[in-house]
């Protein structure tokens, strides 16, 4: 007989949610990097749109957890499997957070002509929307080792910030009438870094999970 | 980028066995006949702490508990190796007398187990046999006893009545009162709530914390949830060895052993 079965279960089916709210947030990116790019506002609507049943599964996801740690007194490696899908359901929604937030910004900048075609950015972009998807995979497959590789991943991306922060700030002085739009790059880009940020997290709830003990990979 | 541990954490682990022991384990073998119940034991237990013992049914935790007192030796067929200190003497030792030791160890059972004679009297008991005898003195001893087993409001209004009249919860209350009557150093509990209501578990669970302050104690226990409640260390027994002793927050937040995770998550078996 396989022992608490049915709280095996529903660990499983808490452990499914996260997967797919992950999903929905990697989409939720993926939409607004494209319509920044192509200053798409159609789609910058829907990705403000679509937000909520990212919300509503996030508050999913805490219900179960709560529910299982009312019902199941879970100890150990079952508590710390129930907490690091609190916290990493959390910073998931707050990733589809910046989605929006780039939609939004993609809405403001509006039709005007772009100051110069978008190339680092949207690249830095896929290169945090992939963290998510290595932290996802890290925490399906508990796997302490990819984890930690998400703190190199982010030491990359906070290069590339700079990087960009720096070229937008000289284009900042050199075309003052461009002003608003180069303010909302600037955001997009910290909304970017943020998200990677995010993403290092969720390793830090994989690492805690797995091994009961705290790392810090955001220093 | 380097991986930083946290140093709380490393902290709490090198603070491990920062305290004064009051039982000292060396070693411990014991027998039933063929059958080898407890398996090279080691380990000491903490002053005015509270030990849980825990683990599965038939792993030794009872059998552990009783030779603390040396209870165990009533079983005919029992034999023992190793040694169990307790204050700096080993309690085997010939000249170390039974009664000395249960008088500094004393016992709560699993079931309620009240003399048939008066709630006075059975709190009255072990100090007369130590032979006090007068009036007031057995008065004092009664009224303190049953105050500190957290039974006094309850019953001194009744206080020559028979014990039996007394609910489970008061009952085993009114064994910790008898128990606490002789002063005693230590005080095992073996499944002390196992028979008793879940607000009667509670109580006797309330009390446990606030017996720690003067008295070490040991507990039995099959309630996991129980154990990380109220222990300050935890001990898992699994068939007669001690897989797992640590503070009691590690044990039930990340154990080291797969065996201690797969019990105590419910994993076993």
């Amino acid at each position: 007989m396989v022992v608490r079965e049915n709280f095996q279960l529903q660990l499983e089916e808490m452990k499914q949610a996260i997967v797919q709210i992950s999903k929905l947030a990697e989409e939720a990116l993926e939409l607004s990097v494209e319509a920044l790019k192509n200053q798409d506002l159609d789609k910058a609507l829907q990705i403000i749109e679509n937000d909520n049943r990212i919300n509503v599964l996030e508050d999913e996801i805490n219900d179960m957890a709560i529910l299982l740690i009312a019902k199941q007194a879970p100890v150990a490696s079952d508590l710390r499997r129930i907490i690091a899908a609190i916290k990493i359901s959390s910073d998931i929604e707050r990733m589809a957070d910046f989605a929006v937030n780039i939609a939004k910004s993609t809405i403001r900048i509006g039709k005007q002509e772009l100051i110069k075609p978008l190339e680092e950015l949207p690249k830095m972009a896929h290169h945090a929307i992939a963290m998510l998807t290595t932290a996802t995979k890290a925490y399906v497959e508990e796997d302490v080792a990819l984890a930690k590789q998400l703190a190199e991943l982010d030491d990359e991306v906070d290069e590339t910030y700079g990087k960009i922060i720096k070229e937008l700030l000289e284009l900042m002085t050199k075309n003052p009438e461009h002003l608003s739009q180069i303010s909302q790059l600037l955001f997009v880009c910290r909304y970017i870094e943020r998200t990677a940020d995010h993403a290092t997290n969720i390793a830090e709830s994989i690492i805690f999970l797995v091994k009961g003990k705290r790392y810090g990979l955001n220093d | 980028m380097d991986i930083t541990i946290n140093k709380q954490m490393v902290q709490k682990n090198e603070k491990e066995q920062d305290f004064t022991p009051v039982f000292k384990i060396n070693n411990l073998n014991l027998w039933y006949g063929q059958d080898h119940a407890l398996k090279d034991i080691k380990f000491d237990i903490p002053e005015k702490q509270v030990t849980a013992i825990i683990g599965p049914s038939g792993c030794g935790k009872s059998t552990f508990i009783k030779t603390l007192n040396r209870m165990v030796e009533m079983v005919p067929i029992v034999r023992m190796s190793g040694e169990i200190v307790y204050r700096e003497k080993n309690i085997f030792t010939p000249k170390y007398g039974v009664e000395e030791l249960r008088t500094q160890v004393g016992m709560v059972f699993q079931k309620p187990n009240p003399f048939p004679k008066s709630i006075y009297e059975n709190v009255a008991y072990g100090p007369r046999i130590h032979g006090i005898k007068n009036k007031k003195v057995l008065d004092e001893v009664v009224e303190k006893s049953l105050r500190g087993a957290a039974i006094w409001d309850e019953v001194k209004d009744r206080l020559h009545e028979n014990a039996y009249g007394l609910s489970g919860g008061q009952q085993q209350r009114l064994c910790i009162a008898r128990c606490l009557a002789i002063e005693p150093d230590v005080i095992l509990m073996d499944e002390p709530t196992s028979a008793l209501d879940p607000i009667s578990t509670l109580k006797v669970e309330e009390l446990v914390q606030e017996l720690k302050k003067d008295y070490s104690i040991v507990i039995v226990t099959h309630n996991m949830q129980q154990a990380a409640r109220i222990s300050d260390r935890t001990a898992f027994f699994l068939n007669g060895e001690v897989v797992e002793y640590t503070d009691t927050s590690t044990l039930f937040s990340n154990p080291s052993d797969k065996r201690t995770e797969d019990y105590i998550t419910g994993r076993f078996g």
